[in-house]
């Protein structure tokens, strides 16, 4: 049986008998929807970001990127791709992060992999993932993440960028790296306070999200979307890309949309490549970068990162349909 | 005593700032906070995630804001 059974009953109850709502009316199955998957969405947010953060708190970059100095080409981009999905990272700390790579004599193109993975594989959006989509659409997912920034970072990494890096990064000295002694009640602690921060953060972005997504499963006419955004129309993927890149929105609150998106027959390529675009790439970011990056070096990063994302897109459009996911 | 507050001034380091004044008001401590800002003075402590916390000059804490406790017990530790 599934384990959110007693939500969907209870949103059921709530829509259709308390508030007296017609079973199978627009109004009805809208509010049914945003009744199940906002305390659904809340619950599995928590305990993702709790059981990530936890694991994670185990290995902070102070620690791993010494296995990011290991392997050059393909190996070192692997690692680099595998570390970002498991190293705790926040956007805010991409400066010192970059620096120290680029310091101990971590590859450009290692160090692309791990920016690319991190937000890209994020382990709570997986979960997530997961929760709504299945474990096929998750797996297919993480495989393609994990290719965008292996691959994504090998390309970079063949371009000789290392001109394009602000020079005053090439000029500082790391110190031996620090990384205080914690024990398992501060992990969960930190664990515990990581999810008020994030929850806190995101939980009106995840209503608005699931109320779109709400009135999108009422109201939106399968047809229309099918039409414009189907698998019959090969610009969909592309598109969807473009437009996942300014909207910068939390993970929490794109993949309820994302759902709808698919039940309407959107093509699954272009879903996942707004999800990833979305998740992946974003202004902000951008905006951190560009201290220790020249404007160049973004615009590759960025031009790369769409064209790889774009063709992982193609990739779910065509293998999807032959795994029955 | 001096604590230092490492990070590039996000407001993860605002609030961990607060949480150390805090804790040093609470404890009774005479302690003034420092922040750390230049991010070549950040990475010469060997620190890569921020905020980060260095209580006489070692690196207590880094990468996440510890809550008032954690702090109090770190500076009571010394």
């Amino acid at each position: 049986m599934d384990v959110f059974y007693p939500l969907e009953w209870l949103a059921g109850w709530l829509t259709f008998d308390l508030f007296g709502l017609e079973r199978g009316s627009r109004l009805g199955e809208a509010l049914a929807f945003f009744l199940y998957d906002v305390p659904k969405i809340l619950l599995l947010l928590v305990v993702a970001v709790f059981v990530v953060s936890f694991v994670r708190s185990y290995l902070p970059p102070e620690k791993t990127k010494k296995y990011l100095t290991r392997g050059r080409e393909w190996i070192g981009n692997v690692i680099g791709a595998a570390v970002g999905v498991v190293t705790p990272f926040c956007s805010c700390s991409a400066v010192p992060l970059f620096i120290g790579f680029v310091e101990s004599g971590v590859p450009l193109g290692v160090t692309f992999s791990f920016l690319i993975a991190s937000p890209l594989v994020d382990l709570v959006a997986l979960s997530l993932i997961t929760a709504l989509f299945g474990w096929k659409i998750a797996a297919m997912y993480f495989v393609s993440g994990l290719m965008v920034a292996i691959i994504g970072g090998f390309i970079l990494g063949r371009l000789n960028l290392e001109g394009e890096i602000e020079e005053y990064v090439w000029k500082i000295r790391m110190a031996e790296a620090a990384s205080p002694e914690m024990t398992r009640a501060d992990r969960a602690r930190g664990a515990w306070s990581e999810v008020r921060t994030i929850v806190g953060r995101v939980w009106l972005y995840v209503i608005i999200g699931i109320a779109i997504g709400g009135l999108m499963h009422g109201y939106v006419p399968a047809e229309v979307l099918s039409r414009w955004a189907g698998p019959g129309n090969p610009l969909a993927v592309p598109v969807a890309t473009a437009f996942g890149i300014p909207l910068y929105s939390s993970v929490a609150a794109v993949i309820p949309v994302a759902g709808v998106l698919v039940d309407k027959g959107v093509a699954i390529g272009a879903v996942i490549a707004l999800l990833m675009a979305t998740v992946g790439l974003s202004v902000p970011e951008f905006i951190i970068l560009r201290k220790v990056m020249k404007p160049r070096l973004i615009a590759i990063f960025v031009g790369i990162s769409f064209v790889t994302i774009t063709i992982t897109g193609y990739l779910f459009n065509w293998i999807a349909p032959a795994l029955g996911a | 005593m001096v604590i230092k507050v490492l990070g590039s001034g996000c407001c993860n380091c605002d609030k961990l700032a607060d949480v150390a004044k805090r804790a040093a008001d609470e404890l009774g401590l005479d302690a003034t906070i420092e922040k750390v800002t230049d991010i070549a003075d950040i990475m010469a402590y060997g620190v890569m995630s921020t905020p980060a916390l260095v209580i006489g000059e070692e690196v207590r804490i880094a990468g996440r804001v510890p809550s008032l406790a954690e702090v109090k017990t770190v500076l009571a530790r010394g």
